[in-house]
């Protein structure tokens, strides 16, 4: 054997020119190695990160120039004139400085404004508890209800020495948050009775099911909003007259209430047939086999997607900006319609958008992370 | 074998029992439960048909789709076929789904697209590309599109005049007026290299399907690009050299205070399909990665294994696979694309809801107004679902 070696060695050392000292392995750990790895792995990636940079930086680079160096942050009542000089070359945050409050709180009483901000705060909270899996029992049906009852009070007014507030005056983000917060509310348990209706037996409630969920898919949220804002008062006995937020309301629990009920049945085709039947077996009548054995699985399976439909219509109750009614984005809208201010638009849909992103981001994130932990136990 | 056949006791029918009058009986429970919940509804819908009726006698509205024929009085901005404020209402209607249709078949294009790029930078192996998309996809997905509707528009408003339009490329203009393109003069030798193209188009397929069969009998793999290229490239612009190679640009020109020529795309249309496309791709960048994610990662490896090129693993192996993943939740995003185009009526582009909502304004027939609307609509959606149904049963794995 060691023979063998040796022979191989010698071949090795005579066949060998004499060379240059060879270069140490490229190191594959360390920051430089990273870069090499995921910035500059072929000549390709090397142009596209070199391309990409520039962009980046060049425009980081103008838009600090836009929105803070070159901006203007207030002007002296009213008088535009620092803003309009700036001809785009940088932002005119005066526009938020002066008209923030009206952004908010739309016409609502000026010193009364404190009941609108902390009905937010309340519906903060709400949807803070109602994320923790802690609360995740029957009893947050009854928090929800003290809640929006408290938002109720304090928003009307008229008792505990606050003055009442017309509806017509409410406006600004908390109309954003009670059309997507009471919709989720009141069409949640309505697309349940629709999801099981639509998986039921029986052929005529089946058959209502479907086309109620297949009619209001295949329209779009507009033209339900116009037929609550138009037709509506049509369809109602002659003197009655519901207001215009609770018909836009209606709409929107309608049209929640179809899309819910689609990811409601998703759930309940995903848990196992063994456990209807088990069910079965155990004696459990119609309703007391859906409340005790199937909904409490279906509905945690599809919290993720349940979370995501909820952002798309947080996202979509901003359409109630065409039939006029007062929420966040018709706010904003409304005020750069003022001739001074108006062409600032940028400058308000930025910071709407803003405050819109901060609910849609915190909520993605929250389902993200919901998902990952209710799958944790399928990953290896 | 003998485990899985059947307990014979189960093959048959149960047996039936007679209806017995009890709340007992499961099925008499079912009827009794039908009965009411459709007696209900209806009962509601009735009474809602009777304020109906009784509201239009009383407030004088006329019933009925004979305002279709009248004078509609109604200008409109853009329109494919001819309009004139003289023409029907009937006429102006159908501008209208023309409009949405032009606008959601070209986003429902270049959202595909865009987004699948995205989708793809997202997986790529550079950091700073897939991260860049991960942010576009997180911030496009969080904002109303509404909201996002209205910014393009404010930005695309807020631009100069068209004598300072901004210039990016030679002959392309960007005005508040709108974008300006050079556009060909359309002459009669593209109409026929065109009609060269679809006819280069069919011969290409027969080829593919000759080649195909050919292969299955003898094994040899053919080459297909030479005639394809040949009848897709070769054979239109013989056709179009032929008929003595037109070719006139119609380049936007400065004239006053406006421009002439070119192809001017609205501040409207533009701001609209601006809105919808890259709110879209941000959803179907999302749509992309998971399909391709959902392949394991050893179909690539035993891809790699047979000696299939990167380009062959990714046509011939992943990409199936993953379309498989891909086309149902495409459809629903194809089928929001066009339903989200009906915000146009936020920032004034004529689409089917803004002037069915003119309409019905001044004919005051709410209902017939918004019954056009949802016919459209869901007339749009069924065919899209159709098609994409078709789509995927083709694309679908053949099970036993």
């Amino acid at each position: 054997m060691g023979d063998v070696t040796q022979k191989i060695e010698l071949g090795t050392s005579v066949a060998a020119v004499p060379e240059a000292p060879r270069s140490p392995p490229m190191a594959t750990i360390g920051p430089i190695a990273w870069l090499r790895a995921n910035l500059f792995s072929s000549w390709l990636s090397t142009a596209v990160t070199l391309l990409l940079l520039y962009l980046v930086i060049r425009w980081a680079v103008g838009l600090v120039d836009w929105g803070i160096i070159n901006a203007v942050w207030s002007v002296p009542n009213n008088q535009t004139q620092a803003c309009r000089e700036l001809k785009g070359t940088g932002a005119c945050w005066a526009v938020i400085t002066e008209k923030h409050r009206f952004i908010l709180f739309g016409t609502y009483p000026y010193e009364e404004q404190w009941r609108p901000l902390i009905s937010i705060l309340i519906f903060i909270g709400l949807f803070i508890v109602s994320a923790m899996r802690r609360f995740w029992r029957k009893e947050l049906a009854l928090i929800w209800i003290a809640a929006l009852s408290a938002i109720g009070i304090l928003m009307w007014g008229g008792v505990f020495g606050m003055p009442y507030v017309p509806q017509e005056r409410w406006g600004g983000l908390v109309i954003t948050l009670i059309l997507a917060t009471f919709g989720l509310a009141f069409a949640f348990p309505l697309s349940i009775l629709v999801a099981l209706g639509r998986r039921s037996q029986l052929p005529a409630i089946k058959v209502l099911c479907v086309l109620y969920v297949e009619l209001i898919r295949g329209v779009p949220l507009i033209s339900l909003l116009f037929m609550a804002s138009v037709m509506f008062p049509l369809f109602l006995p002659e003197g009655m007259n519901i207001d215009k937020l609770l018909r836009a309301q209606i709409a929107i629990i309608l049209f929640a209430g179809a899309y819910l009920a689609e990811v409601v049945r998703g759930g309940l085709q995903a848990l196992p047939k063994g456990q209807y039947e088990a069910a079965d077996a155990l004696g459990l009548s119609y309703w007391q086999k859906t409340g005790l054995i199937v909904l409490p699985q279906a509905l945690r399976l599809v919290i993720p997607p349940l979370v995501n439909t909820f952002i798309g219509f947080f996202k979509d109750t901003s359409l109630v900006l065409i039939i006029g009614i007062f929420d966040l984005l018709t706010a904003g809208k409304t005020a750069i319609i003022e001739p001074a201010w108006q062409g600032f638009g940028v400058e308000v849909y930025l910071t709407v958008g803003a405050i819109y992103f901060v609910f849609c981001f915190a909520m993605s994130k929250y389902s993200q992370s919901l998902e990952a932990e209710l799958n944790r136990h399928r990953r290896r | 074998m003998s485990q899985s056949t059947t307990d014979p006791r189960l093959l048959r029918a149960p047996p039936k029992r007679p209806l017995r009058l009890s709340w007992s009986d499961e099925r008499v429970r079912g009827i009794v439960w039908q009965i009411l919940v459709v007696g209900v509804v209806g009962a509601i819908f009735w009474w809602l048909w009777g304020n109906t009726v009784h509201n239009l006698e009383v407030r004088r509205i006329a019933t009925g789709f004979g305002f279709l024929w009248r004078e509609a009085g109604l200008p409109i901005a853009e329109s494919v076929i001819p309009y004139s404020p003289t023409d029907t209402y009937f006429r102006a209607l159908l501008v209208g789904v023309l409009n949405t249709l032009k606008v959601s078949v070209v986003g429902i294009i270049l959202a595909t697209i865009l987004g699948t790029l995205i989708g793809i930078a997202r997986l790529s192996r550079n950091w700073l590309l897939a991260k860049l998309a991960g942010v576009y996809v997180e911030v496009i997905r969080d904002l109303p599109l509404l909201l996002q509707l209205l910014f393009w528009y404010a930005i695309l408003q807020g631009l100069p005049g068209p004598r300072q339009a901004l210039n990016p490329v030679g002959g392309v203009y960007l005005s508040n007026r709108g974008l300006l393109l050079p556009w060909l003069d359309w002459q009669p030798a593209f109409t026929w290299a065109a009609v060269a193209f679809l006819a280069g188009l069919v011969g290409t397929w027969l080829y593919r399907r000759h080649a195909r069969a050919k292969q299955m009998q003898d094994g040899q793999p053919r080459r297909i690009w030479p005639v394809g290229l040949l009848l897709l490239v070769g054979v239109p612009v013989a056709v179009w050299a032929a008929l003595g190679a037109p070719w006139t640009v119609d380049w936007p020109v400065l004239r006053g205070f406006n421009f002439r020529g070119g192809l001017l795309i609205s501040p409207e249309y533009f701001a609209l399909l601006l809105g919808l496309v890259l709110y879209t791709a941000g959803f179907i960048a999302e749509i992309v990665r998971a399909g391709i994610l959902a392949v394991p990662h050893g179909q690539w490896e035993a891809a790699q294994a047979l000696g299939l090129r990167p380009r062959s693993v990714l046509r011939l192996i992943v990409l199936p696979q993953a379309l498989r993943v891909i086309v149902p939740p495409m459809t629903s995003q194809y089928l929001n694309l066009t339903k989200n185009s009906s915000l146009a009526v936020a920032i004034g582009f004529q689409d089917i809801v803004s002037i069915a909502n003119t309409t019905l304004n001044q004919t005051g027939q709410a209902i017939e107004g918004i019954a056009i609307i949802m016919l459209v609509y869901l007339t749009i959606s069924l065919s899209i679902s159709l098609f994409m149904n078709w789509y995927n049963a083709r694309i679908a794995l053949v099970e036993r």
